[in-house]
């Protein structure tokens, strides 16, 4: 039993940290948050030179073959940095949909290209009804001379203006329960009949779509695994996606806290600096406890769904839960110390404050996994 | 990031699981929600940590030539662990061998190392804390207790308060100042105390709870020879630290597993009881409740593995050891107040009524966590320790 970060875990550490640094600062992210796109580029084709782009990806697919718990590392160095762009949907929710449930050629023909920086890809899930489970899904697939015709709206689409391909789920048989008669489909950009809006958000370094089906056709080679049978990879995708999104807040929680505990050291008051007033320091302590929580439990996941051990289903609800709640209360606490500083748009916290409640509600917010796990408890 | 365990580590899982379910006695297993020992069970606990002992499952980290097991703390989480899923009893020398034992192993005389760590582990004898006194809590170093050289002994004079199990106890763990005019920190003295000399009086204090697990203890003339020292003298608070270092640290684990098998209770009775026409467990916002409770002690459990980890990597806990005492008791003040909502109206009635739920253990078990944020390091001072220490704030 081990349960810390090997040497070249901290040295990928570093390496993202000061990559991060130097070609993510706040500058950076504040001309991405004002523009569509959320990425340029060049920073695109650098995250592809850092071997970012294909870090979980099998080698004979083009990409690195690293572990999740690599991967979580790196992505706590994006949440301190809240990088922008469509990392999280073409890595973590469309390559990863297609690495789990794809054929060998549609695995070789889009995650190298995403590995190399040439694609980029999504996953269309949910839907007007917000939900997160197999009942999400009322899009339908129906088939006809070898065809499929999509038809149906997904909504909180991340990054899907900027996709090359969406991996939508969709409906081909209406089964007994919601988690039958679910299917995958790639449907490329530009699809005649697919209509994506990008919509206005809170957190603008999160770009999210409405994306619409009007009788879209595609051919059978579109079908991304077994039809009636998407259930059991796409929700190891969504567990998957949902430890890697906890990764990330960790990152961003305890940017927050370092933030806050550099400034309670600097700040005068009556005097002293804030931090040696009880009022502050405790609260203080309090986001540690939160953040360091967050963490193990974090960790404690990525293992889990590396492992793919039985309680890997158990281990990301548990780490959502708790992190979605302990990222919004850091990023909340983060401000009042700050005082009003901490409310200006000059001030970066409320980039953090925002990415924490735009976290919080993604793969399903805290009241959800905590009613995941009572039933994975047999509550 | 690994769970993994060795083959070794498993057949140690195994054989812990395997002599657990022999000798758990059944009549404590229906109970298992109380984290504490109460003067009722004294004398089953004593037995019990006795057969702990000859089974090789006390000490486990401890050196093996003063009557440990020599292995690592992977070990130790795995003892915790199973003693949790089988609804262990608590250790009643649990000052012993958390706090008392480690320091004597760490800065004792050969002599210390032979005479006491053994007859902690057996239970042959028993150990007290004697730090805080009535004007000397949150603030301990200014501790008033006296100790004054006569010959090759000192005369011990002073009073120490809220020390538990003290009316039990063989032996005491007792800081006293021995140099009055130097800082107040640098004057105080570790000794090992002999409770059964002349001058030691013994006065329970009975609680809030009802029962009298902790004592006020006055000293009055009490002679203790120069050998009794612990790691010097004037050396005390260095000493005292270590102790405080183990205490976050072994009780730690006794922590976790007595939160682990409280909560199972609690869900098990939330299976069983009804409130507002439907199982408790049928209700969502009860379902959000217990599941957060399990989230977070799951929490603690990992926190302590990384921690474990650095120990074991031979590098300096992080900030993550800190958090654990803050963490267990707001959880486990929770999961007390939990029981109590399920119980509703239940919940007023104590042990002595047929109506009580599960005999009226709950009832205690609530009202004795309202100590847990206060004993061991307020969580006032524990926030302070974690802000100065861990985030580096300066001092109030």
């Amino acid at each position: 039993m081990d349960f810390g970060f090997n040497q070249e875990q901290e040295l990928l550490r570093a390496t993202a940290r000061k990559f991060l640094e130097n070609e993510c600062p706040s500058e950076f992210v504040r001309q991405r948050m004002a523009e569509p796109a959320g990425v340029t580029d060049e920073f695109w084709a650098k995250l592809a030179e850092q071997g970012w782009l294909g870090l979980i990806y099998p080698e004979q697919y083009g990409g690195t073959g690293l572990g999740f718990v690599d991967l979580t590392v790196l992505m706590e160095e994006m949440g301190r940095a809240v990088m922008p762009g469509p990392f999280f949907s073409t890595v973590l929710l469309g390559g990863l949909a297609i690495l789990e449930a794809g054929s060998e050629a549609q695995k070789k023909e889009w995650l190298g290209r995403i590995s190399e920086g040439r694609a980029k890809a999504t996953l269309a899930f949910t839907e007007p009804n917000a939900r997160w489970d197999a009942g999400a899904v009322t899009v339908t697939a129906r088939e006809s001379a070898g065809k499929f015709t999509l038809s149906g709206t997904k909504l909180f689409v991340l990054d899907a203006h900027v996709a090359d391909v969406v991996v939508v789920a969709a409906r081909t048989r209406e089964g007994k329960r919601p988690e039958e008669g679910l299917s995958l489909f790639l449907v490329p950009k530009g699809a005649s009949g697919l209509d994506v809006k990008l919509l206005p958000t809170m957190d603008q370094t999160r770009k999210l779509c409405e994306v619409t089906f009007t009788e879209v056709i595609v051919g059978a080679d579109a079908l991304l695994g077994p039809k009636d049978g998407a259930w059991a990879p796409l929700s190891r995708v969504l567990d998957r996606a949902t430890v890697a999104l906890c990764a990330e807040m960790c990152g961003g929680a305890q940017r927050v806290l370092d933030m806050t505990t550099d400034y309670a050291k600097i700040r005068i008051a009556f005097g002293k600096p804030i931090g040696s007033y009880q009022g502050v320091k405790h609260r203080a302590a309090d986001m540690l406890v939160e953040v360091e929580n967050a963490k193990s439990l974090t960790y404690y996941a990525a293992w889990a769904v590396d492992e793919n051990v039985p309680e890997a289903p158990l281990a990301a609800s548990m780490a959502k839960a708790y992190v979605s709640d302990a990222f919004r209360r850091t990023a909340g606490a983060g401000i009042q110390l700050h005082g009003g500083i901490g409310f200006t748009w000059e001030h970066d916290l409320h980039l953090y404050f925002k990415r924490a409640k735009s976290s919080e509600f993604t793969f399903g917010d805290a009241s959800y996994h905590r009613e995941r796990v009572a039933q994975l408890i047999n509550l | 990031v690994d769970f993994t365990l060795t083959s070794d580590q498993q057949a140690f899982r195994e054989r812990v699981r395997s002599w657990l379910e022999a000798n758990v006695p059944a009549e404590w297993k229906a109970l298992g929600s109380t984290e504490v020992p109460r003067p009722e069970a004294y004398e089953f606990l004593r037995r019990w940590q006795g057969k702990l002992h000859e089974g090789g499952f006390i000490g486990v980290t401890w050196p093996r030539e003063y009557g440990g097991q020599g292995l690592t703390f992977v070990e130790e989480m795995i003892l915790h662990e199973e003693m949790a899923l089988q609804k262990a009893p608590p250790m009643l020398n649990i000052l012993g061998v958390g706090m008392a034992g480690p320091t004597i192993i760490a800065h004792g005389t050969e002599e210390q190392k032979q005479r006491y760590p053994a007859r902690i582990l057996s239970c042959e004898e028993i150990w007290c804390q004697g730090y805080s006194e009535p004007n000397s809590g949150s603030d301990l170093a200014s501790l008033q207790t006296r100790a004054v050289k006569d010959g090759d002994h000192y005369v011990i004079n002073g009073q120490k308060v809220w020390t538990s199990l003290a009316h039990l106890a063989d032996w005491m763990m007792l800081l006293a100042r021995t140099d009055p005019d130097a800082p107040k920190h640098k004057g105080i003295t570790y000794f090992l105390l002999d409770m059964h000399v002349p001058g030691v009086t013994v006065k329970p204090l009975k609680q809030l709870t009802g029962d009298a697990e902790f004592n006020e203890v006055f000293f009055d003339n009490v002679r203790v020879h120069e050998r009794q020292v612990l790691g010097g003298v004037d050396n005390g608070w260095a000493v005292g630290l270590t102790t405080l270092m183990y205490e976050r640290l072994a009780l730690g684990f006794g922590l976790q597993v007595r939160l682990r098998i409280a909560l199972e209770s609690l869900l098990d009775m939330a299976r069983r009881v009804e409130k507002t026409g439907r199982v408790v467990t049928s209700d969502p916002v009860m379902r959000q409740k217990l599941a957060q409770l399990w989230i977070d002690t799951e929490a603690l459990k990992y926190t302590g593995a990384r921690a474990i980890t650095k120990l074991l990597r031979g590098e300096l806990p992080g900030p993550e050891a800190s958090t654990g005492k803050m963490g267990w008791v707001e959880t486990h003040q929770r999961l007390q107040e939990l029981a109590m909502d399920i119980e509703g109206p239940y919940s007023q009635l104590t042990r002595g009524s047929d109506r009580a739920i599960d005999g009226g253990v709950w009832q205690y078990g609530f009202l004795r966590s309202r100590a847990n944020s206060i004993e061991g390091g307020t969580t006032e001072i524990q926030k302070n320790i974690i802000g100065e220490r861990v985030l580096g704030l300066p001092k109030g």
